[in-house]
């Protein structure tokens, strides 16, 4: 307990404590970039690592870990529908800064007894606690609409939450794994991971993650993004001839 | 099977969306109409994102009515006079459009009129044929020949500037063309169709035209403002999907000429019914879809 005191307190001081070697986290990650090709239907990443204790010296207890993959943060705004002379139209809406594109957490024990409240809001550990910054000042309305967001993203496999799903061999190694849907946005992703004990983060590390599409898809992607006009003028020509060399096709049987 | 759309930004089964194109080609080549209608809702309910699905579609009607509009080309079937008035429109109509829609956008109210706008012109257009095509067929039944079409508006008779489109057979003012080009190219920039389901019956029975220079004249102006339309979408909101107009127009190939040959079994005031009925049909379910409690009540806009 005390030797885990003086690691805390070395860790906020952020000086290497020379009696006692902080805990460290060796990761590493089945892909440093992936790639969006023709084929893409989602992915599955495997974060995986040690814990190097001090000496060597390997705790009986199990510990705490949590991993995060996040994507790139992005403004966005949500809009509820409400019934307006019997239909059902946008009415009120919420203004999110900083809504990650893709955020996936992975804990080796449910969440709650994992972190307290505070660490969790530091590291935005578990989906209650990811920093929006909405942009109003209707708490009650922020609420209802941050679990509106929380809700649809989670089932679009956006965002995920996974208690008790790291995998852990002898207290030392450690692995989970994190799946990337489809439809995720392109981007710096980072996957981070957290050794957690009595609350509080005692050790971490991050590795960057590229997602980006590739090849032709990428080529498309960037010719539209890029040169508008052009690729608009080549989707009409493609389209023109497609339709020339069906009738073609058709007047000769 | 699985395709990754690069400006959708999914994969999608791509035996779905050529089926999809299929089915609208079919229905195309069956009634003579581009189908936008169709393609547009149904990419949206499949889980494309609107404004792609809107996008594409046009990219798609261009390639689409290409063969048609060339084969009445050849057979004298196209008005050059009346189409470059409804193109000139038609240009005017798609530039208003796309100012329109960004500001609907903004407001985060397109999705919403976007389905208003189908649900009332598909009716009204439904309803309409459904009326003539049955007092059509009583009155066939009954040995009484068909009713004039040609109709004479008092307002349209009114516009200055009258001139002489000949092949079409009218002396009309051509601002009435324009202004029925330019609301068809308000559509298509904003719905993803071509037009041809109201400016068919509105040069019939609005303008007068002779029927032998309607579907011609009709197909010549989707081709130049859905061409124009996928320039406006691809400059502005970057969301035509190249891959995705291509696989529906394979598909859309197909299906017409299916449809062409499943047409020539059956009377066209039958086939009337028929289109009378899908497009009532698909307003019915619009309106059913925008009075019911929708699963999602919560939608994310952006980022841009």
């Amino acid at each position: 307990m005390i030797r885990a005191l003086i690691l805390v307190l070395a860790l906020i001081a952020g000086t290497p404590a020379a009696a006692v070697a902080p805990v460290r986290l060796i990761t590493d990650i089945s892909q440093n970039r992936i790639d969006i090709i023709y084929t893409f239907k989602g992915a599955e990443l495997l974060v995986f690592g040690a814990i190097q204790y001090p000496r060597g010296a390997v705790p009986d207890e199990r510990p705490g870990l949590a991993i995060v993959v996040r994507g790139p943060a992005q403004p966005i705004t949500l809009r509820k529908k409400a019934r307006v002379a019997g239909i059902w139209i946008n009415t009120d809406s919420v203004h999110f800064e900083t809504a990650p594109g893709f955020y996936a957490v992975a804990t080796s024990a449910p969440i709650k007894s994992l972190v307290d409240e505070r660490t969790a809001s530091i590291w935005e550990i578990g989906l209650d606690y990811l920093q929006l910054s909405p942009t109003s000042d209707d708490t009650a309305q922020v609420a209802a609409f941050t679990r509106g967001l929380v809700d649809l993203r989670r089932r679009s496999g956006l965002w995920s939450e996974q208690e008790g799903r790291i995998g852990i061999t002898e207290n030392v190694l450690y692995q989970a794994r994190i799946a990337i849907p489809s439809a995720v946005p392109v981007g710096a992703y980072t996957a981070e991971i957290y050794l957690i004990r009595h609350g509080k983060v005692i050790a971490r590390a991050a590795t960057p993650i590229t997602i980006d599409k590739s090849g032709f898809e990428r080529w498309v992607y960037v010719a539209a993004q890029k040169n508008g006009l052009l690729y608009g003028l080549v989707a009409v020509v493609l389209a023109l001839l497609a339709g020339w060399i069906a009738g073609l096709v058709v007047r000769r049987n | 099977m699985t395709l990754y759309l690069p400006i959708a930004e999914l994969s999608v089964n791509w035996l779905v969306i050529v089926g999809l194109g299929a089915l609208v080609g079919f229905l195309s080549g069956m009634f003579g109409v581009g189908g936008g209608f169709l393609t547009t809702p149904l990419l949206i309910f499949y889980g494309i994102p609107p404004a792609v699905a809107v996008a594409s579609s046009a990219t798609q009607i261009t390639g689409a009515s290409v063969s048609g509009a060339l084969a009445y080309w050849r057979r004298g079937g196209v008005d050059l006079k009346m189409g470059a008035v409804l193109v000139a429109g038609g240009f005017v109509g798609a530039g208003l459009g796309s100012v329109l829609f960004a500001w609907l956008q903004q407001l985060g109210q397109i999705d919403i009129t976007i389905n208003l706008v189908y649900v009332l012109l598909l009716g009204t257009v439904g309803g309409l044929m459904l009326r003539e095509s049955v007092l059509t067929m009583r009155r066939t039944a009954k040995g009484a020949k068909p009713a004039r079409l040609h109709a004479h508006n008092p307002l349209i008779a009114a516009l200055p500037w009258k001139t002489r489109f000949y092949k079409s057979g009218i002396y009309i003012s051509p601002l009435a063309p324009f202004l029925l080009g330019a609301i068809v190219g308000l559509l298509t920039v904003s719905l993803g169709v071509g037009g041809g389901f109201i400016m068919v019956p509105a040069m019939i029975y609005l303008l007068g035209m002779s029927t032998s220079s309607v579907l011609g004249t009709s197909l010549f102006q989707i081709i130049f403002v859905t061409a124009a339309t996928t320039l406006l979408h691809s400059v502005d909101s970057h969301t035509v999907d190249i891959i995705l107009a291509g696989l529906l127009l394979i598909g859309g190939v197909i299906g017409a000429q299916l449809g062409v040959r499943a047409a020539q079994r059956v009377s066209p005031v039958r086939l009337r019914l028929g289109l009378a009925l899908i497009l009532l049909g698909v307003a019915g379910r619009l309106a059913i879809g925008l009075a019911l409690r929708p699963a999602e009540l919560f939608s994310v806009f952006g980022p841009a």
